[in-house]
């Protein structure tokens, strides 16, 4: 921002000295940012030695059984990707309304998907039983079946909205970076690409499982929609939370309008999440039969069973309650409601299309057996590694993308 | 920064030495993290990283590749064995019928299966699990796979449920990598060298028929079958998926499956399909024949009937 004089297009020397810069701000920072990365690199090197023994020993260190066969990591699988997902919601006011308060402060939702992108794809590697033959599931490489298999379009849509990100980023980054105004012709039409893209990895997403003729309780269209939802919940809820946090430890300017607005995008998605799961348990519970027998685990309980309806209880309470305060006039005028409501919808989100949505398609079997599951103790490292690596990704993305935005850091102020 | 830049006339910085200090501990704990990989050898070599999936080898890759997975079995269980890759018959589709009429749940099928594919000891595991149902209704709801005690109990019939060999199988159609696929005898069979191991076919299967490696199968040396095929009993690799199919290291060779031998009283028929005169198709003309979960599209090569 600094210099606007016009110097010949250098990129094979100036992009060097941005990505040297970029490790620099990466890399140093306050005592407070160095406990915070210890903290998370020690949690996430906790959750790599617990995969480390789950690829040596087996899959046997898990909980998961053949009867349970998909367990917390797919669960945070399907959450994240709404994560991902719902970080569009800043991306279209910024861009297909203009508001140029959203404008300005997009680069952070736009971030939150990469990182977000990280973690599902370090979930998926998570729950592989061979993650050495991972490039069986190269495109042109091993042998890739697409168009048939759902999970096949889950690859190509999961990676590309991770490239696509990644892209109108660090070109963003870069061109602030060189204190030049970003060339519209090289952005505008990925960021129009990336909304699409956006609703494509969660209706992908929910159409692995809503495709399993054998597994009812997956089995209805109306998952689509409430995948889409809730990502719309959880989306707008994290980045409130992330701006928060920003404009507390940073120069950064971040008005109240962006948190006005994504809290707008709130009153009706929240709601709709709820509507959406209540037309499901209706759609159960008034038809009843075998089918049932899932929905009944889950929220009630089935043959002395009842592992799953303390979260599943809890899921509604805190969805409820956040509902209720996002609409209230409290969290308008004051916004630490608004922060509270945020983070119980993240919780009540993270059980009901976690935990929530895989399990039950597993208990009882297809054959009606009931073999419950709870998560072991390597998987919850496992899941707790990859939240701190999505978090480190996070920070480390933001850490330095917002001195190259207020300008604090150009090509012309350092090495 | 601004700070590192004013102390930096003296040579190096406290800071620079603390960020030294900081990377080299991490690096050591990162080493310790990931130390337990040391110990895993899912490979023994390049070759066999990079082997091909099966419709892609030639005769002798197969043949090298045959020969490798015999020293491995030998090397990791003590017992020598001989490995096939057995073709599909020309003018072959297998199907299975069984009378529940007949079947008394005494599970000889299920442990002939365990014997005869291999199966790791400690948990039991087979390709058939037998249910016990009520009288008067087909329900699974009522049913119990676990049962323990003295059979046939009255009230009670018996239902053996093993893979289906679907002609619409979904477990193929969700596999991202081709690693399972039907063969053109019917048999729905999986690369065990190819999967990835990500458990998709097992959410798909409306018949709770696929079993994975959940750790290295053991099995003692002298109880290892050593007659093996490529695609059915072999000793099969940790965190790979794993079903029935139908025997085909014997069935395609014009043998009888294991768990049908083994049955007391004659409750299975297992025969071509397209060969009008076989068992297998007096059956299905003159019983009243039906399939599982028909409902799913699933169209089963596997039939059940009741005899009175």
């Amino acid at each position: 921002m600094a210099s606007e004089e016009a110097k010949p297009s250098t990129h094979w020397a100036d992009y060097p000295r941005f990505l040297l810069r970029s490790l620099m701000l990466a890399t140093d920072g306050s005592a407070k940012f160095y406990a915070w990365m210890t903290m998370l690199t020690a949690v996430a090197l906790v959750g790599a030695n617990a995969w480390a023994h789950q690829v040596t020993e087996g899959m046997i260190v898990t909980n998961m059984t053949d009867h349970v066969s998909w367990g917390l990591y797919i669960a945070n699988f399907t959450y994240m990707v709404g994560l991902a997902a719902g970080a569009v919601m800043m991306v279209i006011p910024a861009y297909v309304y203009d508001d140029h308060e959203m404008h300005d402060v997009v680069i952070i939702g736009e971030l939150l998907a990469i990182a977000a992108i990280v973690m599902c794809l370090g979930f998926v590697v998570a729950d592989l039983g061979r993650p050495d033959r991972f490039w069986h599931l190269l495109p042109f490489i091993g042998r890739f079946n697409w168009p048939i298999s759902m999970l096949t379009w889950d690859v190509i849509v999961l990676n590309g909205y991770l490239l696509i990100n990644l892209h109108i980023c660090g070109y963003l980054i870069y061109t602030r970076f060189l204190g030049k105004k970003p060339d519209k012709r090289w952005y505008i039409p990925f960021v129009f690409l990336s909304i699409a893209w956006a609703i494509s990895i969660h209706t992908v997403t929910a159409f692995l499982y809503n495709g399993l003729g054998g597994r009812p309780f997956w089995n209805t269209a109306i998952l689509v929609p409430r995948f889409i939802a809730s990502a719309f919940v959880t989306g707008p809820a994290f980045i409130i939370l992330t701006l928060q946090i920003v404009r507390r430890v940073t120069n950064f300017h971040i008005g109240d309008g962006p948190i006005h607005t994504l809290h707008s995008i709130l009153r009706i998605t929240v709601l709709l999440n709820l509507f959406l799961l209540g037309a499901e348990v209706f759609t159960e519970f008034y038809t009843g039969g075998s089918h049932t027998a899932a929905a009944q685990y889950l929220f009630f309980g089935l043959h002395g069973h009842y592992e799953l309806v303390p979260w599943i209880w809890t899921a509604i309470t805190f969805n409820t309650l956040a509902a209720i305060l996002i609409l209230s006039p409290a969290a308008k005028s004051r916004l630490w409601v608004l922060d509270v409501a945020c983070l119980l919808t993240l919780v009540g989100v993270w059980i009901e299309k976690g935990m929530g949505l895989i399990v039950p398609a597993f208990v009882p079997s297809t054959m009606h057996e009931i073999v419950p599951y709870t998560p072991s103790l390597v998987e919850w490292q496992v899941m707790a590694g990859i939240f701190a690596l999505g978090l480190m990704v996070y920070t480390i993305a933001l850490k330095v993308a917002i001195p190259v935005f207020t300008g604090d850091v150009t090509i012309d102020n350092g090495p | 920064m601004s700070d590192s830049e004013t102390k930096e006339t003296a040579g190096i910085s406290r800071r620079t030495m603390l960020k030294a200090g900081g990377a080299t501990l991490g690096a050591a704990a990162f080493a310790r993290a990931f130390a337990p990989l040391t110990e895993w050898k899912p490979t023994t070599s390049v070759d066999d990283f990079l082997q091909k999936h099966y419709k892609e080898m030639s005769k002798t890759d197969m043949d090298s590749v045959l020969r490798r997975l015999e020293v491995e079995t030998k090397e990791n269980y003590g017992a020598d064995v001989s490995i096939e890759d057995v073709k599909p018959l020309d003018g072959v589709k297998f199907g299975y019928a069984l009378n529940l009429s007949a079947c008394i749940g005494c599970r000889k099928c299920a442990d002939a299966c365990h014997k005869e594919n291999n199966h790791d000891r400690a948990t039991n595991n087979s390709y058939i699990r037998v249910f016990e149902m009520e009288q008067g209704s087909i329900n699974f709801e009522h049913g119990n796979a676990t049962y323990d005690h003295e059979v046939p109990a009255d009230g009670k019939y018996y239902m053996p449920v093993q893979c289906q060999q679907c002609d619409n199988p979904p477990c193929v159609k969700v596999c991202p990598v081709e690693a399972t696929w039907k063969e053109k005898d019917g048999i729905v069979v999986v690369d065990y060298d190819w999967c990835i191991g990500c458990r998709y076919c097992e959410a798909a299967c409306p018949y709770h028929a696929r079993r994975f490696n959940w750790k290295k199968p053991e099995v003692p040396a002298e109880e290892i079958n050593p007659v093996q095929a490529y695609l059915a009993n072999r000793m099969r690799p940790q965190g790979t998926m794993e079903k029935c199919h139908f025997c085909l290291h014997r069935t395609r060779k014009g043998r009888m499956p294991a768990c049908l031998e083994a049955c007391p009283t004659g409750a299975r028929v297992f025969g071509n399909l397209l060969d009008p005169e076989s068992e297998i198709r007096w059956v299905l003309a003159n019983k009243r024949v039906f399939v599982l979960k028909e409902d799913v599209g699933t169209v089963p090569s596997f039939f059940y009937f009741f005899d009175q």
